[in-house]
């Protein structure tokens, strides 16, 4: 029996995140708005999905059907056990499927049955982290299988995109991305970008990189001036909302570096819609539950 | 805006140009991978009529099931279309589809569908789940629940007043073609491989 006062901190936050985006989205999409000029069409879908969020939150319904994958990320300190925690967690999400939070969205890939509740092999799934803090942070990423889809891997050098193995060609991989993925992936799309690491790691980093804030700065240099140059030229490509056109493709890039072999270079990019849910909590040592 | 009622004639679809915004009221089905499969491998009786000059919808909702068991659609956005591209020039062949709602476009196959059978592809926007949902007035039944799942059953829907824009037309063009041909210059441009 998971422990109830968990469960329900971890329903808020899957509630949290499926009905509603934080406010560095709803800030970049009303920048969307703007840059795109009132009364044109790109600003129009924009503004539509801008209003779509309000509903949602209003009422509590998911801003987006697809309600994703949950991935929770989860930093504990030593007065917690990793178990109990996965079993409050897992609680919540049955919970948040009863209460139409989430579609059920887990579906067993031999017999192609649907789990009914989103429990599944290894779904949620879950990365746990320890730390020396009691308490725990947990951030949850709910990401629709549409811009899933969009996600791709390079192995550099690239004869195709020219691309070696230095920022130069990383840049050409994400381009290469985005372009791919036209209207597919529900632009604008936030771009999550891993350089290095091995095939799985790569793609789980790239990933990760859609927990930081859309307005947060790159503390490398070479990656901040890499992830402007980016957003600059992705948004030049006129894919735009809802891939209908515009000067808005991308409302973020973001960029990570793990180390990697010599005989290796992976750059992985993972899409992201613009119904970009994700949402924290945090849990004191005295077991506070703070929203945030 | 231009208003369709469904079932809607081959005569009706045909005056839609790609651009156009289309409000639309009638009975729609949901339809993605597994449904698509199955009215290709079946002959789809319990949704045959529906679907003669009617829509399919790409769309895997999130359904509230009452109390007396009556169910309704709390978010229905469209999902991504391309993955039913193999599919769907038979479907809309043999059931006289006129529609075929989604986002993100769809292939050669199906724009050259739509020309010879009569039929539209529109654009729904991703991602507007709860707004699209209020447009569903009604779910009246569902097909294959149990064997598919809630997101990949075939549910037969009232809509009223559903918005999209018609994205591929039945004259050979399609607005995705258009900008997937202009971003190809800027693609090329930012590799440097032109």
């Amino acid at each position: 029996m998971a422990n109830e006062k968990l469960t329900a901190a971890f329903l808020e936050l899957i509630r949290r995140a499926a009905t509603d985006l934080r406010p560095d989205v709803m800030e970049a999409m009303r920048k969307a708005v703007a840059a795109e000029g009132k009364g044109t069409p790109a600003a129009s879908v924009l503004e539509q999905k801008i209003e779509n969020v309000r509903l949602a939150r209003e009422g509590s319904t998911p801003v987006c059907q697809d309600t994703g994958a949950l991935v929770f990320y989860i930093e504990y300190g030593p007065d917690l056990r990793q178990k109990d925690i996965e079993e409050a967690a897992k609680a919540a999400t049955v919970a948040a499927t009863e209460k139409y939070y989430l579609r059920p969205n887990a579906v067993d890939s031999v017999t192609g049955k649907n789990s009914k509740n989103n429990v599944g092999i290894d779904a949620p799934h879950f990365r746990f982290d320890q730390r020396d803090e009691k308490g725990m942070r947990v951030r949850l990423l709910l990401k629709g299988g549409g811009s899933e889809n969009c996600g791709a891997q390079y192995k550099l050098p690239d004869g195709k995109l020219k691309a070696g193995r230095d920022l130069e060609g990383v840049r050409k991989c994400v381009v290469d991305a985005v372009y791919a993925a036209q209207g597919k992936g529900c632009p604008p799309g936030i771009i999550g970008v891993c350089i290095g690491g091995a095939r799985d790691t790569s793609y789980a980093c790239a990933k990760e990189q859609l927990l930081r804030n859309l307005d947060d700065t790159n503390p490398d240099a070479g990656l901040a001036d890499l992830e402007q140059r980016l957003v600059k030229e992705l948004n030049e490509l006129g894919v735009g909302p809802a891939g209908l056109g515009g000067k808005t493709t991308v409302l973020g890039v973001k960029i990570g570096a793990l180390h990697r072999m010599p005989a290796c270079y992976f750059v992985s990019a993972a899409y992201c819609c613009w119904a970009y849910r994700k949402a924290t909590m945090t849990v004191s040592a005295s077991g506070e539950v703070t929203h945030g | 805006m231009v208003e369709i009622k469904l079932p809607v004639s081959d005569a009706d679809i045909r005056k839609l140009k790609a651009g156009d915004e289309v409000s639309i009221t009638g009975t729609l089905i949901t339809a993605r991978d597994a449904a698509h499969k199955y009215l290709i491998d079946s002959d789809g009786a319990e949704v045959r009529d529906i679907l003669n000059g009617g829509m399919v919808y790409h769309c895997g909702p999130v359904v509230k099931k009452d109390a007396s068991g009556k169910y309704s659609f709390v978010a229905a956005g469209p999902t991504t279309s391309i993955r039913t591209e193999p599919f769907e020039p038979p479907v809309i062949e043999k059931y006289h589809l006129r529609g075929v709602i989604g986002k993100g476009g769809m292939g050669p196959g199906t724009l050259a569908a739509c020309a010879k059978f009569g039929c539209v592809y529109l654009s729904a926007l991703g991602g507007l789940a709860t707004t699209l949902a209020r447009s569903v007035v009604e779910v009246p039944t569902v097909y294959k629940l149990e064997e598919f799942g809630v997101p990949e059953a075939m549910w037969v829907i009232r809509v009223k007043g559903f918005p999209a824009i018609v994205t591929m037309d039945s004259h050979m063009k399609s607005i995705h073609d258009d900008i997937e041909a202009a971003s190809k210059k800027t693609y090329e441009r930012l590799l440097g491989t032109k």
